[in-house]
């Protein structure tokens, strides 16, 4: 088969797809999996019900730190029905997504870390006598103090949460400093200096985690599971179950929603697979919402300080960030969320110095992970909110002030971040155009107001969660003489379109119809590997993985049809199921047809395509995170009306702009921007994944607030506003057909939009999320007493930061490595460079 | 939240089957109405009687009698029957108000109004699973010891959840409960007692067949209610408010009634006394909204901050009595329901 090189760089415009008229690609479909959604016939992990299958409840936790002294099942092991009870002996070897972060155990051997932490499994007949037997188990705990936030465990060194990290219940520390901040300070005309807090919050996926193992007729293992990622589950499985890989089987159940919240290897997943091969029966778990709180993942909770420095014109000089992170209980992607939370502050205006340092803390509360917009959120709020800060002070309009200071497209960063396109002018020009924001902005009546932020997002994380050279997305093409084509790749559809992104590319590339093709995807056994649905990778790295695979095919086509048609192959167009002369279209044969008569030259026809990222120019140490190969950028404008006697607040309208590149599926992109509208909008009012102490000299007691969906707050249908979406397209040319990210990037202006809007209505500044009744109302009281209009954080603690790694920015000479580290030229080194991204 | 426990169940087709079913059975046997809070409790295993009645077939019990003299209100009427029927306004407007209000439409479609009045009290420590409970070593209204909102506190204060009671208080309504003994008729004001706990006066042999309305000519009323969302939540602040006025505007009898801000809807007396006599007016609806408002006392026990939900509830009493008076509140009412409301 001819193979070709590397797909090169090349503008959607001179694809050679019907010669750049598209018939599928940014026309509004219905997407290849929606019959099934819309009609309930979607598979979901719980709706697999197998012959014989027993059901597996966890016995959790009820404390949020102890130590395991002993366990006795005996008296569960005897309750009739019960099958089987595993403990931490039966699963001891560690696992967790980040290589550095191998900290949790399927079922905790002797270290419970908070409330919901899981110490032993029990496998019945069914649901219900598992659940009566978890209360047969007897667990001796011993108690230990507990750590409820960061700036304890700061001042907790002991008793550790865990005896890995920086230091006492430290677990990582970073420092970067890109150019002599202090310097740019001394030359800025003004220095702000604001404090801010981002409360943590969890994804609520509609779909709770369930997973059903099978050990196969031949011995091996196969799963179902609604995650993200069934490669790093793959992985996870291989490791802890200590089975060959190539036993094992993944397959990733659509998912009825993620959000970054079903991306780690979980405990409930491991336990069913080892249940499954002990009892030689199917064996299924299903979590309660409980549970889904429990095993978390979400938004960090932030502590951030923000020092900038700025000219008369709105010019940044420089910047120093600090975060204080809350991580919970384990590691999980935790050492890149740190990074995270300073990584993105230069992609969306020009920062020429730039110093960055972050901490996570352990603490006794579930894991947080990456929620949509992983890490970047958090901080986003915080440089959003002093923005308008500084636009005031400056007296400049706010939209002004970005358009003044917008980075340019193709740049370099000071943190060596390589943008490509940047549309985010055009994002708030259109945007304030659309909003009415020059007739609105601090022109409304007492109690109305208008704020607008923007905000940055990768295009897929540039590299993968372990070191290697190999491609991060594949994808096989079987095309069968019947017309038909199948797509195998490990992309997992977590009802964000990915099915439907795939299709869409094979099928204007070859012409035929997205409903045409059959789709393979999530599956380790069925496909090449794909990373998983997670950093907004998926239509950037399979959709060029399968662009590749499909113009192979469509070369074997054409070369075959050029010679029965008797015309130069450059010349054939694929298009409405036919292949034909483009200078004389009634010469054509079906679509079909040139697949037998390219199978009848070549034999079988299958192609392959794969996608590996650029490689980025941050050669320093931690610059595996934040390097992407393109950027969404997005710019919105929040209405909001205040009730000024009881803080009372609504959002009657959202206007928001999205740098999509190009749209492949114009309904689907408006879908994410709308949903992420949504998600911000919960963040910005109301959702809180918060924690309750008990009095301390009654109770050791630190659990979740409100583990339920009635009482962890997040939006109604009722409370959403009208949103006007415009989607901004030019072209960017490392994305399929131009398509950049939407699944996330649209999130992020939100929170500091309303907090901006808020200020513009009632003249008070809410410098932490969410923005509640409450809070506003404390900080009219404040306004009215005649002190400052604000309600947010008042300090930052103290932090022993390490000696900051010193990477000169481009403009200062640098080559993208520390000064004051080894050289690491291009190569990052696998023992060191595990720390990536999400 | 776990699967139900194992129960019996018991269909009886008349009223008499039913008192027979619950005679001398005490907690263990319980009527099952709409099951909309009775059914997640016990997934909850906050309840986890032995044996459910369900009441749907029993005969009678979803009438209507809508009369110039007073009306009879059957207690297994949905609260989609009541919310829907343009018949509940005028004098009923409170209790339509209320029933439109809440939960959600599928909820409100099994919901009865009898089920709602008899609504478990609510905590943030006590609607919680059995796991999450077992955390926090359960608490005082079950299987504890503690109450953990008020730890030196003898008495459960879970609060009072039910949105028809303030507004059926506020327009005088009687309940009638049978059992097999014989039947009673309480007036709604004295069902409640201020004991989360033993909140209502219905003994578990009891059924709550239906709610008595005196004759409501001449009577405006209006029903408010706080929640952080437009659908779903329970209220943690509610206001009933119900008058009649002279052709005048003078203040000729009034209730003034004011939810979820303790283990009972509280009867604000002293603030409709105020305005007996008077006009609505700015001063003396301030007056009647402070005395009101003094009686709350919110406990860190729903959600929302309980020094906010305090600081609101003049406010609250304020934007009923204005309705009242005949101030246009649609905008007031859209931006705290989140929705346009007829």
């Amino acid at each position: 088969l001819p193979i070709e090189k590397d797909l090169p760089d090349r503008p959607a415009k001179d694809s050679p797809a019907n010669g750049g008229e598209f018939r599928v690609i940014g026309v509004p479909r219905r997407r290849v999996d929606a019959r099934a959604k819309v009609t309930g016939q979607t598979r979901f992990a719980d709706d697999i019900f197998l012959p014989r299958m027993a059901h597996c409840k966890l016995l959790r936790s009820p404390h949020p730190h102890a130590r395991i002294r002993k366990i006795d099942a005996s008296r569960a092991l005897a309750h009739p029905g019960v099958y089987l009870v595993l403990t931490g002996k039966d699963l001891p070897i560690e696992y967790g997504i980040l290589p550095v972060s191998q900290d949790e155990q399927a079922l905790c051997l002797d270290h419970v870390r908070h409330v919901g932490d899981p110490v032993a499994a029990v496998i019945a007949r069914e649901e219900l006598i598992a659940f009566e037997a978890l209360d047969l188990i007897d667990v001796d705990y011993e108690i230990l103090a507990t750590i409820s936030d960061p700036e304890e465990a700061l001042a907790t060194p002991e008793p550790r949460i865990h005896e890995y990290g920086e230091e006492g219940n430290i677990h990582k520390r970073v420092a970067l400093e890109f150019g002599d901040v202090e310097k740019s300070f001394a030359e800025a005309d003004e220095i702000f200096e604001d404090t801010f807090f981002y409360q943590g919050s969890t994804h609520l996926p509609i779909e709770q985690h369930a997973a059903v193992a099978i050990k196969d007729p031949e011995g091996k293992l196969t799963i179902w599971s609604s995650t993200q990622t069934p490669h790093y589950l793959h992985r996870a499985l291989a490791k802890v179950l200590q089975m060959p890989a190539a036993h094992i089987r993944v397959s990733a159940t659509p998912n009825g929603g993620g959000f970054g919240g079903k991306s780690d290897p979980f405990n409930h997943e491991i336990v069913v697979a080892k249940a499954a091969l002990l009892l030689d029966r199917p064996v299924k778990i299903c979590l309660t919402r409980e549970e889904v709180f429990y095993c978390h993942r979400g938004r960090h909770p932030v502590l951030m300080k923000f020092k900038t420095g700025v000219k008369k014109d709105g010019t940044i000089t420089g910047m120093h960030l600090q975060t204080l992170i809350d991580g919970g209980g384990y590691g999980s992607y935790g050492v890149a969320s740190t990074f995270y939370t300073g990584a993105l502050q230069t992609t969306t205006y020009h920062i020429p110095r730039y110093c960055f340092q972050g901490c996570r803390t352990f603490t006794n509360k579930p894991p947080c992970g990456p929620k949509r917009g992983h890490g970047t959120v958090q901080p986003r709020f915080g440089q959003e909110v002093q923005l308008d800060k500084i636009a005031e002070k400056l007296k400049i309009d706010p939209a002004e002030l970005r358009l003044r200071i917008v980075e340019a497209p193709n740049t370099l960063t000071a943190n060596y971040l390589r943008l490509s396109t940047v549309n985010l002018s055009e994002c708030i020009r259109r945007v304030v155009k659309v909003s009415g924001w020059k007739e609105k902005f601090r022109r409304l009546p007492e109690g109305r107001g208008v704020g607008l932020a923007c905000s940055a997002y990768l295009t897929g994380a540039g590299l993968p969660i372990y070191w290697n050279k190999m491609p991060q997305s594949g994808v096989q093409l079987k095309l069968d003489r019947g017309g038909g084509v199948t797509i195998f790749c490990g992309a997992t559809e977590i009802g964000q379109g990915s099915d439907d992104v795939l299709a869409s590319i094979v099928a204007e590339v070859l012409g035929i119809n997205t409903f045409d093709i059959r789709l393979f995807t999530g599956d380790t056994d069925l496909g090449p590997v794909d990373l998983g649905s997670y950093s907004s990778r998926v239509t950037i790295m399979a959709g060029n993985a399968a662009l590749q695979a499909a113009e192979r095919a469509k070369e074997l086509l054409a070369e075959a049809v050029a010679i029965r048609l008797e015309v130069p192959k450059e010349r054939l167009r694929f298009a409405d199921k036919h292949v034909f002369d483009s200078t004389a279209p009634e010469k054509r044969v079906p679509f079909h047809e040139a697949v037998c008569l390219a199978e009848a030259r070549f034999g079988t026809i299958g192609t392959v395509g794969s996608y590996t990222p650029p490689k980025s120019p941050a050669l320093y140490k931690g610059g595996g995170v934040g390097p992407s190969p393109t950027y969404s950028y997005t710019a919105a404008i929040v209405e909001v009306a205040v009730n000024s006697v009881t803080g009372w607040i609504t959002v009657p309208k959202i206007w928001i702009a999205h740098d999509i590149g190009r749209a492949l599926n114009p309904p689907l992109v408006r879908g994410q921007v709308e949903g992420s509208v949504y998600m911000g909008l919960g963040e910005a009012l109301m959702e809180e994944q918060e924690f309750r102490r008990l009095p301390k000299k009654l109770s050791h007691a630190l659990v979740h607030k409100f583990p339920s969906m009635l009482e962890y707050k997040s939006p109604t249908s009722l409370d959403m506003p009208d949103v006007v979406t415009v989607l901004v397209e030019e072209p960017d040319p490392r994305g399929p057909f131009g398509a950049k990210e939407v699944g996330q990037g649209p999130l992020l202006p939100i929170m500091p939009a309303v907090a901006n809007a808020v200020y513009d209505a009632v003249g008070v500044r809410i410098d932490e999320v969410p923005i509640t009744p409450e809070k506003i109302m404390k900080a009219l009281a404040e306004k009215k007493a005649g002190r400052d209009p604000r309600y947010g954080p008042s300090h930052f603690p103290h932090v022993d930061w390490p000696e900051a790694l010193r990477v000169p920015p481009p403009w200062e000479g640098g080559d993208g490595n520390a000064v004051n580290d080894v050289p690491r030229h291009s190569k990052p080194r696998p023992e060191k460079e595990k720390v990536l991204s999400s | 939240m776990m699967r139900l426990p194992l129960f019996e169940f018991r269909a009886p087709r008349t009223l008499e089957e039913a008192v027979r079913i619950l005679d001398g059975q005490g907690p263990n046997t319980m009527p099952l109405a709409g099951g909309t809070d009775l059914l997640p409790n016990m997934k909850r295993r906050q309840q986890v009687p032995r044996t459910l009645m369900s009441l749907r077939h029993v005969e009678g019990l979803r009438q209507i009698q809508l009369g110039e003299s007073g009306s009879r209100l059957g207690a297994c009427l949905t609260l989609t029957d009541i919310a829907e029927d343009h018949r509940f306004r005028n004098g009923l407007t409170a209790l339509s108000q209320a029933a439109a209000q809440v939960a959600t439409p599928h909820i409100r479609n099994m919901a009865t109004l009898g089920g709602n009045l008899c609504l478990d009290t609510r905590c943030n420590y006590y609607d919680q699973n059995y796991e999450w409970r077992k955390a926090i070593n359960f608490c005082l209204k079950k299987d504890g010891t503690t109450c953990w909102v008020a730890p030196g506190s003898s008495k459960c204060v879970a609060v009072s959840s039910t949105d028809t009671a303030p507004a059926l208080i506020a327009l005088g309504a009687r309940v009638r409960l049978v059992s097999r003994s014989g039947e009673r008729e309480v007036a709604l004001a004295d069902l409640y007692n201020k004991d989360g706990i033993n909140y209502i006066k219905r003994r578990p042999d009891e059924i709550l067949v239906e709610v008595l309305l005196n004759s409501l000519h001449g009577w405006k009323s209006t029903y408010w209610k706080l929640r952080r969302r437009g659908s779903f939540d329970f209220p943690v602040l509610s206001v009933a408010a119900a008058a009649r006025l002279s052709s005048k505007g003078v203040v000729e009898d009034a209730r003034i009634v004011i939810g979820s801000a303790s283990s009972r809807p509280l009867v604000a007396g002293d603030a409709a006394k105020s305005l007996l006599g008077r006009s609505l007016n700015p001063e003396t609806i301030a007056e009647a909204a402070a005395l009101a408002a003094r009686i709350a006392k919110p406990l860190d026990n729903t959600d929302f901050d309980m020094t906010w939900r305090k600081r609101v509830t003049a406010e609250f009493v304020t934007y009923a009595l204005r309705e009242l008076r005949g101030d246009d509140m649609r905008s007031e009412r859209e931006s705290i329901t989140r929705y346009h409301f007829e």
